[in-house]
This record gives C-alpha cells, structure tokens and sequence, in this order.
C-alpha cells in the first residue's frame, strides 16, 4: 500500500519527500545531538561559572565579567585562613566514614533476612522498612533530640553517627532488592557444603553483592558528606563540631562580598564527590537503578 | 492485610514446626538491629510526638495544655504560608521534574553517538552537594553580578531577581530542581530500555509515528516507573528544606553576627517550606510541643503517599521468595 502512495506524495510535495531515508535519518541524527549538546550546556554552565568564578581577583568578582582577568590559584589558599576548613572537613570525614561503616555492618544481615529467609512477618516487616524509609526526619525529631539531649549529646554529631549501627531503612531497602535477584541455588549448594547461615553470608552471597553493596556505601557517604539538615540540627553553635556543608551555608554571610572565595569553597566541597563519581561511575548507576522499582 | 495474606502462607508452607519456630528465632537474630532501631527512632518517638503534642515544652518545663497546640495551628499564618510553599512545590516543581527527567533519558536512550558521555553530564549535577548546588545558583542567578544576567543582559533581557524577589523565588528553586534530575533519568533510561523492541516493530509496520509509538507504547509500558517516581518525588517534597534554607539564607545576605537571629523564607516568607517552620518552631523557637503538632501533621500528609507507595510494593513482595 504504502508503495502505490509513494509515486503520488513525491509529485504533491517534493520538497518534503525528495531527500531519501538516508537523508532523513541523517537530519534525525543531526537534530537529536544538536539537542544533547544544547543540554549539556545547560547542565555544565553552572559548573563552568562556579569554576570561573573561584579563580577572580575579590574586585573583578563584583562585576559581572564571566572571564577571569588573572587566575588567582591562591583564593583556595585563603579559604583555609578565613574560615576552620580543615576541622570541617576532618568532621565531615568522620562523620561520613563511621556512619558507612556502621551501616554496611547493621544493614546487611537484615536485608539477607529480608530477602532470603522465610519466617512469620517477613512482608510486614519489609512493608515497614519501606514506610520509615518513606517517612520525612521532621516527623519524629523533636522526641529523638530529646533523648539525645538526656545522654548530652546534642552539641555533637554522635547523633548521626549511632543510629546507623541500628541499620538505615534506605540501604536496607537497596540491598534488599539486589540480594533478591542472587538465585536460591547459590546458598543451597553452600549448605549443602556444610556452610552455616551466616558463613553462607560472608562466603558466597557477599562477595556476589558486592557491586550492591559497594552502591550502598557509596550513597550512604555522600549523604553524610552532603547532609545539612542533620548537622544542623545537631552540630549546635559551635564551629569546632561543624561540617563542610553546614559551614558552607555559612561561608556567605560572614563574607558576604566575595562570591570568589564562597565558590572556592564551594568547588572544595564538590571535588571529592565528582572526583569519586569518575572512578566509580558504573557503582553508581547500577545502584541508582535499584531504586527504581519495575 | 498483610497478616491475612501471612497466616495462608503459614498453613502453605510444609514446615514441621518445631523447624519453622528455629527459622523464625533465626530471623529475628538478623533482624534485631533493625527492630531495636525502629522501636528507639521511629515507634516510640512517634507515639512520643502524639503526647508532646498536648503539652507546652520548651526543654524546662512541662505543662499540659490540651488541644491549645492543635487549635493555635489553624490560627497560625506563617504555617499556612509554609503549607502553600509546599503545595506550590508539589504541584509545579514534581511533574516539571518528572516530565524533564523523562524526556531526556528518552533522548539519551535515541543517542547513537557520545550517549555513555551525555549520560555522564547530565547524571552529573544530581551529585554536586546540595548546599554547594544551591550557592552555586544563588550566585549564577543573582541580578548584581551573576554570569546569567551578564548573559541575558547582552540580548537585551533584564532577568529577574530570582532569590530575591517573592514571585521568582520559587521558581529559582525549581531550575536548580531541573539541574539535578540525574537519578530519575537514570531509573527512566533503565525503564525505557526495558520496552520489548517488537513492539515498536510492530507498530512502525502499522504506520504509527514516533510520538504514537510514545504515547500508545512507550509510556503505558514504563507507567509504573513514572508512578512511583513521581510519588517519591511528592514524598521528598514534602521534605523539601536544604535548598530553601540555604538559598534564603545566603540571598538575604543574613550574618550569623551574634543577636541577629536568621528566619527562614526570605524574600517576603516566599520560600517558607512545611519542614524549615517545624524546624524553626522546635527547635529555634524550643516550642516543641507545637512542632509536634506540625510533625504529625507532615506525618498524615506523607503517610497518605506512602500508602499510595505500599499499594504497589505489595505484589512486588510476594513475587520473589
């Protein structure tokens, strides 16, 4: 059918319809790129300006050139003069690092449990873990402050840190999802080996998890490196127990006139995570699929 | 619900049950972090919540004080404004979100060349720190010396002041929400790759164009992914607090200069969320028995969502034993 039409639409709209498929295909091509590239502009700018921005002299940052006059490499020197970044930072990594640790040892042999055994409440059990990992912080914060403020911990991060050795519904909910997929005759033929349960665990399904796991701690270390609600709430007024993010939202208003050195700290804060995200750029996609449920 | 659907597995499964009580011990040894955590940091602070939420308490005394919390919140305006931001936010920042993020995995997915490098970038700024994002576009939008009105300026564009003017605020915060639409590209390029190629096949072979094989097969198909991402996304909104307090904050030039006390939604209240007032009310304010008000408040409305959430994680559980 479509051959007897094709002879008709030639002759009504030739010029629609003279360019083979070829060349239509090769139109198609050109266009969708065209957008890609367009995007990618939009989405690298902020990165580009920021970058810019950090290396101006502190006079030419208050004028809205884009290029910078002189590269001033010693901007990322100052920072460190005019505000505890190094204190920030050591918390920062303190408190990302203990947390994923505490973490991966907690979270995983709960989300084995959910996955794999079989016993009463396993679906209400996992339906909750789902509901508190939906649950907004601010729902139950003001009792958990309290108890923190009883054993005079406020004031601290330990906060953020301690709970974690109680398992974090989020990782628990992504290790879950994965250990599903990891077929039951892996186990089976490990107890049949004579394996324990929990040899079972550390000998053949953990090293088979890996990429999960390794997704997991990763997520869970950027949200500690990212976190501001949680230090904020806890950290308190003093700068000694402050981190990165929670003294970047500060950096501005004690100096208030040089977005140079602001972005400067901004880009310090970013470097780690992007730096990561090169190396380990398949973790991350792999995991963030896990998320998604189909 | 769920008891019903356990009590028939329970008769199902051929278990002697003297192995079936070991099983279950077995698995509550696993499980015991996550019970001793939910019961310290989730059920009883939320049963906490619902008796603070009749009392007045500020960290010193304690005073019960009945329904006065609840009857205060229908009076008090700035939770309303912090309920309208909110609801602006869900209604206009999650589909803008969900539509985007849907529309360039969609390219992505078409890419023939430089695709995993596309990918890259546009995955990219969901990573970049929130805090460091969000000073990041304070300055690039602000009028004074940002690049984006330098840029404008050039074509003859005044841009508006975005963080410092009540009706652009928002909307400041929703370009900065497009920015970092990565994870939902990723989990919608995932979904879009899942679409059976012959049924595109077949639906070129009977004529249909790109935009009907969109509508009548592609999203039909990946409608459970765009579900579940745009109810997360509602859930998350309703969270919704760094971007705006630190936005505000830094757009208000506010100094952390002692007796100058910061309050959230600057310009004019316009970026107030839900969260940033029940953190200023408990624990600025130390009025904590009416925080709790507002908690179980954030609490019913996101429950709701989560309900939504559950409905379709329900035969998600059960497919895989």
């Amino acid at each position: 059918m479509t051959a007897t039409l094709a002879p008709e639409t030639i002759a009504r709209r030739p010029a629609a319809r003279i360019r083979s498929p070829k060349g239509r295909a090769t139109l198609y091509w050109i266009a969708k790129h065209a957008i890609a590239v367009a995007l990618s502009i939009m989405f690298l700018g902020p990165l580009v300006f920021i970058i810019l921005t950090a290396f101006m002299n502190d006079r030419q940052a208050l004028t809205s050139q884009l290029w910078p006059e002189t590269w001033n490499w010693s901007n990322f020197a100052d920072i460190f003069e005019k505000a505890p970044l190094l204190t920030w930072i050591s918390n920062t990594i303190m408190y990302s690092v203990l947390a994923t640790a505490f973490m991966l040892v907690s979270s995983i042999p709960v989300a084995y449990a959910l996955a794999k055994f079989r016993f009463r409440g396993r679906k209400l059990a996992f339906l909750l873990v789902i509901t508190t990992m939906m649950l907004p912080p601010q729902v139950v914060a003001v009792p958990i402050y309290l108890i923190w403020a009883r054993f005079h911990l406020t004031g601290t991060l330990w906060p953020l840190i301690i709970p974690m050795l109680l398992g974090d519904a989020f990782s628990i909910f992504l290790l879950r999802q994965f250990l599903v997929t990891i077929p039951r005759e892996y186990s089976d033929a490990a107890r049949v080996d004579g394996c324990g349960e929990f040899r079972t665990l550390i000998r053949v399904i953990l090293p088979m998890a890996r990429p999960a796991i390794a997704a997991v701690g990763l997520f869970q270390f950027f949200f500690c490196w990212n976190d501001y609600y949680g230090p904020l709430l806890y950290a308190g007024t003093d700068q000694s127990h402050w981190t990165l993010s929670l003294g970047l939202a500060a950096f501005k208003s004690q100096h208030s006139t040089q977005w140079n050195l602001t972005m400067a700290a901004t880009i310090l804060a970013m470097a780690p995570v992007i730096v990561v995200f090169f190396f380990a750029q398949k973790v991350f996609i792999e995991g963030v699929k896990l998320t998604g449920v189909k | 619900m769920a008891t019903a659907t356990l009590g028939r597995r329970g008769k199902a499964a051929p278990f002697r049950s003297r192995e079936r009580r070991r099983a279950n011990l077995r698995a509550l040894l696993y499980l015991s972090p996550w019970l001793v955590g939910f019961g310290v940091f989730f059920a009883y602070p939320l049963i906490s919540t619902v008796y603070f939420s009749f009392q007045r308490y500020d960290m010193f005394t304690l005073e019960p004080v009945g329904l006065l919390n609840w009857k205060y919140f229908f009076r008090d305006d700035a939770a309303w404004t912090s309920i309208k931001n909110t609801l602006w936010l869900v209604v206009v920042m999650v589909p803008l979100r969900v539509v985007f993020g849907l529309g360039v995995a969609q390219l992505v997915t078409k890419l023939k060349a430089g695709a995993g490098v596309f990918r890259t970038i546009f995955y990219l700024p969901s990573l970049v720190p929130v805090v460091a994002g969000t000073l990041g576009f304070v300055y690039l939008l602000n009028p004074g010396t940002g690049p984006v009105q330098a840029i404008l300026g050039a074509v003859g564009i005044q841009s508006p002041d975005w963080f410092g003017d009540p009706a652009w605020s928002k909307w400041g915060l929703t370009l900065l929400a497009l920015w970092s639409i990565g994870d939902l590209m990723v989990i919608f390029m995932a979904a879009l790759l899942d679409v059976p190629k012959q049924l595109y096949e077949a639906a070129a072979l009977d004529g249909a164009s790109a935009w009907q094989q969109f509508t009548r097969i592609t999203l039909p198909v990946i409608r459970p992914v765009v579900m579940f991402s745009a109810v997360t996304g509602v859930i998350q909104t309703l969270q919704y607090f760094t971007q705006a307090m630190v936005a505000a904050r830094v757009a208000s030039g506010a100094t952390d200069s002692a007796g100058s006390v910061f309050t959230p939604g600057y310009p004019d209240g316009s970026t107030l969320t839900f969260p940033e007032w029940l953190f200023q009310e408990g624990f600025r304010d130390f009025a904590m028995g009416y925080a709790c008000v507002l908690a179980l408040i954030l609490f019913a409305v996101s429950m709701i969502f989560t309900l939504i959430l559950l409905r379709q994680f329900r035969g998600f559980a059960e497919e895989e034993a």
